[in-house]
């Protein structure tokens, strides 16, 4: 991995003032991005991947919304930035891509005029030759008759479309950070196929960093180098993919992989679930948040365990390695 | 076949935008296309009010004609004829004619012909409402857009003010000021407002209307703030004017058209209503609202005095309702906009 990191993040928290009092949505995540890296961020809905995301954008602008930590792009610090200083970076170097390109167009411009929109907030350069660089970008994420659908409105498109549009969009100045929070959630199977390929690409070709956030674990082992693993607003697992996939550490790592149908083999009578539900928020468990939850659960478990592994490959949890293999290859992990 | 990338169908279509669809969804709403018809022929009678005068009825309408004749089917008449109710005292304005020219409608009690101050009238009912209904978008746009788009102090002491203003009753405020209004003009900069001036029912009707215009307006902004395109656009670096102009106003613009039509029917009504208190429009100058006063005493003997600018009103709203329930399907068909 390169020395310098195109993203820090350190010790990011986002608490929000609530009726239950202060209630933690990301409790002090870290982890750094090299640049042209892919990353994986994973976890079941309200585990704190999107508003860690939006944190990131310094998009979060609730009044009730407490951010503190550090988040360094390129060596500066965006925590805590003026919007005129961030709306340079915004766009230009860092880009986000949302999870529902249902209504993450304005459905009052045509698709075209959207993308020059977003152009010309960047860069000093005519309409004429925005426009022709908005055709292009169309072109670029694989929409068949750019020149057409540029001078289409949202509703005239269909969601594939509209998603790969929202990705030109935030293509259009060759960002170094792409974030794409479930970029493929609301699509079908053969156009998220499509639009993992075209960010696949975008790193081949601009060398741009990604953030992928899913959870859906067949995404993450199609593009992604490095995963994440998130719950209840902390990373309790991370690595390359191949440690993860191969060799997952934290038994809430397990839980999810278990859940994944097998292709072959016999057919399970029921897919195995993680029991329970993910704890709420403003009652976490004291220690390891996923202990209510966990088979493997003892009393070392009341205080919460530290990121601890070898060679990058990281988990949050008390199991001693030896017992992790143990368990692992006794068949956890599998369902 | 080397063309692996056929063209998309549905050329036709290509280019429609938002107001392309409301136009085509208007153009097959036959109601909402009568309304207008007969909004545009009332506008347009109004508006020919001196040509009617001048060479239809040949008679003056702001002129009081107590001694005149006319002359009907061959006979000469009085204008003001010599009451044959009751105990045969007093006198009666002559009724209608239903002939083009002098007194189709008949004469009011100073012998001034109604079919032509129905016209003038029209013409002053119609300024009124149009008036007080740009006046009352303007404000309401701008306060509802303002308090939307900055929210919090901003917002908490616009709606205060709007508040306020709901507070206000329309007509016990219009009266109040009229009076208080005689004895010393109310300078608003370089405006002045007399008590007799039309100025004063304009700003009246457009200033109470504004909580219910800029309310609606102020939430639809919020909902747009908050919308996934909004958090995109400030994700992908555009500073807040831009958003502003390019996700936000656009995005109103269709609700504030919806609103015109409804404004214009509920100004009418309340413009009519303050002439009719004598609020605004002075005589000799006439709006419906005036005629139907004057024709108040000749209820029984001549009741067309009355009857027509009701009428005038009667159709005048439902027309603008009709049309702008039109507007409103066609513009904005998810909403529920209702004024009043």
């Amino acid at each position: 991995m390169p020395a310098e990191p195109l993203l820090e993040v350190s010790g990011l928290t986002v608490s929000f003032r609530t009726e239950d009092g202060l209630v933690e949505a990301v409790r002090g995540i870290s982890f750094a991005i090299a640049p042209g890296e892919i990353m994986g961020l994973v976890g079941e809905s309200g585990s704190g991947k999107s508003q860690t995301l939006l944190a990131l954008m310094g998009l979060i602008t609730s009044p009730n919304a407490v951010l503190s930590g550090s988040v360094r792009f390129r060596g500066q610090e965006l925590v805590g930035l003026g919007r005129r200083a961030l709306d340079r970076i915004r766009g230009r170097d860092m880009a986000m891509i949302f999870q529902d390109p249902m209504t993450a167009l304005t459905p009052v411009h045509t698709v075209g005029a959207q993308i020059v929109e977003q152009i010309r907030a960047h860069e000093r350069i005519s309409p004429r030759a925005a426009r022709a660089r908005a055709v292009e970008l169309i072109s670029a994420v694989g929409i068949p008759a750019p020149a057409d659908v540029a001078g289409r409105y949202p509703h005239q498109l269909s969601g594939g479309m509209r998603q790969r549009a929202v990705i030109a969009m935030a293509l259009s100045c060759n960002p170094a950070l792409l974030i794409a929070d479930e970029p493929t959630t609301a699509l079908d199977v053969t156009v998220q196929a499509q639009i993992l390929e075209l960010i696949g690409r975008l790193r081949d070709e601009f060398g741009s960093a990604v953030i992928l956030v899913t959870h859906d674990l067949g995404v993450v082992a199609e593009i992604a180098d490095t995963v994440r693993v998130m719950y209840a607003g902390k990373v309790v697992e991370e690595g390359s993919k191949r440690d993860l996939f191969t060799a997952p550490q934290h038994p809430y790592a397990w839980g999810l992989f278990a859940s994944i149908p097998p292709l072959e083999g016999a057919r399970p009578a029921r897919l195995s679930a993680i029991p329970g539900t993910p704890p709420r928020l403003s009652a976490l468990p004291a220690g390891c948040a996923f202990r209510p939850r966990c088979a493997h659960a003892h009393a070392a478990c009341a205080a919460m365990p530290a990121l601890t592994g070898e060679g990058g490959h990281r988990a949050a949890c008390v199991l001693s390695p030896a017992r992790r293999a143990e368990l692992l290859a006794a068949g956890e992990a599998r369902s | 076949m080397t063309d692996t990338t056929p063209p998309l169908p549905e050329k036709a279509r290509a280019a429609e935008g938002p107001w392309a669809t409301a136009w085509r969804r208007l153009k097959r709403d036959r109601a909402a296309l009568a309304a207008l018809a007969v909004l545009l022929v009332i506008l347009a009678a109004c508006l020919a009010a001196p040509l009617y005068a001048t060479y239809v009825s040949g008679t003056n309408p702001f002129a009081t004609n107590l001694n005149g004749t006319i002359t009907v089917d061959g006979k000469s008449r009085d204008v003001l004829e010599a009451s044959t109710e009751g105990l045969g005292l007093g006198l009666t304005p002559i009724g209608p004619t239903w002939q083009l020219g002098p007194y189709m409608l008949g004469a009011d009690n100073q012998g001034r012909d109604v079919a032509a101050r129905l016209l003038y009238g029209g013409r002053n009912s119609l300024f009124i409402a149009g008036a007080a209904a740009v006046l009352c978008l303007v404000v309401a746009t701008f306060v509802g857009v303002v308090a939307g788009f900055f929210g919090g102090l901003v917002d908490t002491v616009l709606s205060r003010i709007l508040d306020v203003l709901w507070a206000f009753p329309i007509f016990l405020l219009a009266i109040s000021l009229s009076i208080v209004l005689i004895s010393q003009p109310l300078l608003i900069g370089p405006f002045e407002i007399r008590s007799g001036s039309l100025a004063l029912p304009i700003v009246i009707i457009g200033v109470v209307y504004i909580p219910y215009v800029a309310r609606p307006i102020r939430n639809h902004v919020i909902t747009l703030m908050k919308s996934e395109f909004v958090t995109a656009a400030v994700g992908l670096g555009a500073s807040p004017w831009r958003i502003l102009w390019v996700d936000i106003l656009p995005n109103v613009v269709t609700r504030i058209i919806v609103f015109v039509p409804l404004m214009l029917a509920l100004n009418m009504i309340i413009e009519s209503a303050l002439s009719f208190l004598s609020i605004g429009v002075q005589p000799p100058d006439a709006s419906w609202g005036t005629i139907i006063q004057d024709g108040q005493g000749l209820l029984y003997s001549r009741p067309a005095v009355a009857l027509a600018p009701g009428i005038a009103i009667a159709v005048t709203v439902l027309a603008l309702n009709i049309f702008g329930d039109g507007v409103r399907d066609a513009l904005d068909p998810k909403s529920t906009v209702r004024i009043g």
